[in-house]
């Protein structure tokens, strides 16, 4: 515990910092939290299951929130919103819970091969209780390889998963053709996508799209975390995984936590306020930041694609010669903080596996780093981070044993 | 990407800002690598040793973590000006205790810098045509555990070229 107050304290001399690691938590807007505020001390703090007014206020308040969330994504109606305490458990439940429902139909499950670590490990489970997961390929930018749908969906297959943006490398996956092609070769099979990092960002429309289900994240649109959505269209079945008190929610037992989901509610209307300005904003800054690395400092390559066919605030670059978990630390003693997809920032002792799953090296995985620009950046912030990221590589190069 | 807290005391943030002795040493009697760019680890090690096997200079460059960093910094400092067979005795045990412990995911990052001190020696020795009577004949801790990493890093790396070759 100590070391870690001496980590922050050795940050006290920094003038001026910039968050850019939305991907894995981030600020939450006062705006946000103002919202959430009045649930917590004076109205409809009590259990929506209950029969008296705080109550039954409650329950109008998480209707209202589905309403919202259920008409920013097309969904058609409050029903098909599920609150979960997660992108994480939304995706769980996709998984799991959706193969358990419709074992009668069969023991075969597609993914892409860059899912996020909840639909992987997720799919892990299934395989080790005897269901087949088969993964569906990507090409270099991260797209995934629409011809491997009808190859691999049969009459066994009950669930297909492919996110709607790589949170990692930004991709905008082609998921209304590979609905259309994997229903196409099989009617009965149902579509997943985790839209996390397309919520609030892309256009999401679950029917335009098709898709039968949909994750969506507080944490990943400045909400509070803690709390997420599965979107399951109507006349869908997904094992509940988890049992409980019965209340509001098909897929979240126990009490509903009212302010969270006000919060997420909150989050998602400030997201589609002004979209089309906040987005034109977000790319500008984005494009300022991919071309200012990669001009700016040599033996860099982005990951993923450019221009439209990437998500408006996503950068991934890999820096060679230059180890990603000493450059976290080096930016963030100079008040810039990102995160890494090298193999030291993580549990496991590999590095990012959708970087290797594009064809990058293990030294490309290893070097790379990941920010995320929001509404709030500003292009001073853009323009510090140019100037303190060349620095940072040029030191951790001098120190490199491979030049 | 998942992380895991890293809790660096502040000897390891200290010596990652300012490591000592390092940088690439021209005249270097011996040099040793450990750990390879795939690891996303790798150590180089330079000594120069005296006639008498006294460690006059030791120098060090560092791909890796701030622990990697730090590690060989303190490794370095802890050689310097001891004979072969004393730095011989310094384990990675030893590094990790004077850097102040290590977070446990972070072990490897320390052993590799040990693993590189002992190939310098073992080149060292190998050069002279000499076998002193206190190096052992098999691979110790330090060594094995550099040898595999850079082994699994090989495998990783040919399922991974593998992989690709399978896609094209």
């Amino acid at each position: 515990m100590e070391s870690v107050k001496d980590l922050i304290k050795a940050h006290e001399s920094i003038k001026k910092e910039v968050y850019l690691d939305i991907e894995n938590s981030s600020f939450v807007p006062k705006e946000v939290v103002n919202a959430m505020v009045p649930y917590f001390i004076e109205k409809a703090y009590g259990n929506p299951t209950i029969t008296h007014k705080p109550g039954w206020m409650a329950y109008e308040t998480i209707m209202q929130a589905s309403d919202k969330i259920a008409n920013f994504i097309g969904a058609s109606s409050v029903e098909e919103i599920n609150f979960t305490p997660s992108e994480t458990v939304s995706n769980n439940l996709a998984i799991i819970g959706t193969a358990l429902a419709n074992k009668d139909k069969g023991n075969k499950i597609v993914v892409s091969e860059i899912e996020p670590l909840s639909i992987v490990f997720a799919s892990e489970i299934l395989e080790k209780y005897g269901f087949k997961v088969s993964k569906i390929p990507v090409d270099t930018e991260g797209f995934v390889d629409l011809e491997k749908i009808p190859e691999n969906v049969d009459e066994e297959t009950v669930l297909v998963s492919i996110m709607r943006v790589n949170n990692e490398i930004g991709t905008i996956e082609p998921i209304k053709q590979a609905v259309e092609l994997a229903k196409e070769k099989n009617p009965n099979v149902l579509f997943h996508s985790d839209a996390s990092d397309a919520y609030g960002k892309i256009d999401l429309d679950v029917q335009n799209l098709g898709v039968d289900m949909v994750t969506l994240s507080s944490n990943k649109i400045l909400g509070p975390r803690g709390v997420g959505v599965l979107y399951v269209k109507e006349g869908v079945k997904v094992e509940k995984l988890l049992e409980g008190q019965i209340g509001t929610q098909r897929l979240w037992p126990g009490v509903e936590n009212t302010p969270l989901i006000m919060g997420f509610a909150k989050a998602s209307e400030l997201a589609f306020r002004n979209f089309d300005d906040n987005i034109s904003h977000m790319k500008e800054l984005r494009d300022k930041l991919i071309s200012g690395i990669l001009g700016e400092v040599s033996d860099t390559v982005l990951n993923g694609p450019s221009g439209d066919d990437r998500a408006p605030d996503n950068v991934n670059i890999s820096i060679l010669r230059c180890e990603g978990e000493a450059l976290t630390i080096e930016l963030s003693l100079n008040g810039v903080y990102v995160s890494s997809g090298s193999a030291c920032t993580r549990l496991l002792l590999q590095p990012s596996h959708v970087l290797t799953k594009i064809g990058r090296e293990f030294e490309e995985a290893h070097g790379s780093i990941l920010m995320k620009v929001t509404r709030y950046h500003k292009q001073n912030d853009i323009e510090h981070v140019l100037k303190v990221i060349p620095k940072a590589v040029k030191r951790l190069r001098e120190i490199s044993s491979i030049k | 990407m998942s992380r895991v807290p890293l809790p660096y005391n502040p000897k390891i943030l200290e010596l990652f800002r300012n490591p000592k002795n390092l940088g690439k040493m021209k005249d270097a009697t011996v040099t040793a690598l450990a750990g390879s760019p795939a690891c996303g680890d790798m150590i180089a090690l330079y000594l120069k040793v005296s006639d008498d096997e006294v460690i006059e200079k030791v120098m060090f460059e560092s791909y890796g973590c701030a622990a990697n960093i730090a590690t060989a910094s303190i490794t370095t400092e802890l050689v310097k000006g001891k004979t072969m067979e004393k730095a011989w005795k310094v384990t990675w045990k030893v590094v990790a205790d004077e850097v102040g412990g290590l977070p446990k995911i972070k072990y490897h990052c320390g052993i590799l810098s040990v693993g590189a001190l002992r190939r310098a020696i073992r080149e060292f020795y190998k050069m002279k045509a000499k076998k002193p009577s206190w190096l052992p004949e098999t691979l110790t801790l330090e060594e094995k555990h550099a040898l595999e990493e850079e082994e699994l890093a090989k495998v990783l790396s040919r399922k991974l070229k593998l992989a690709k070759s399978v896609k094209k």
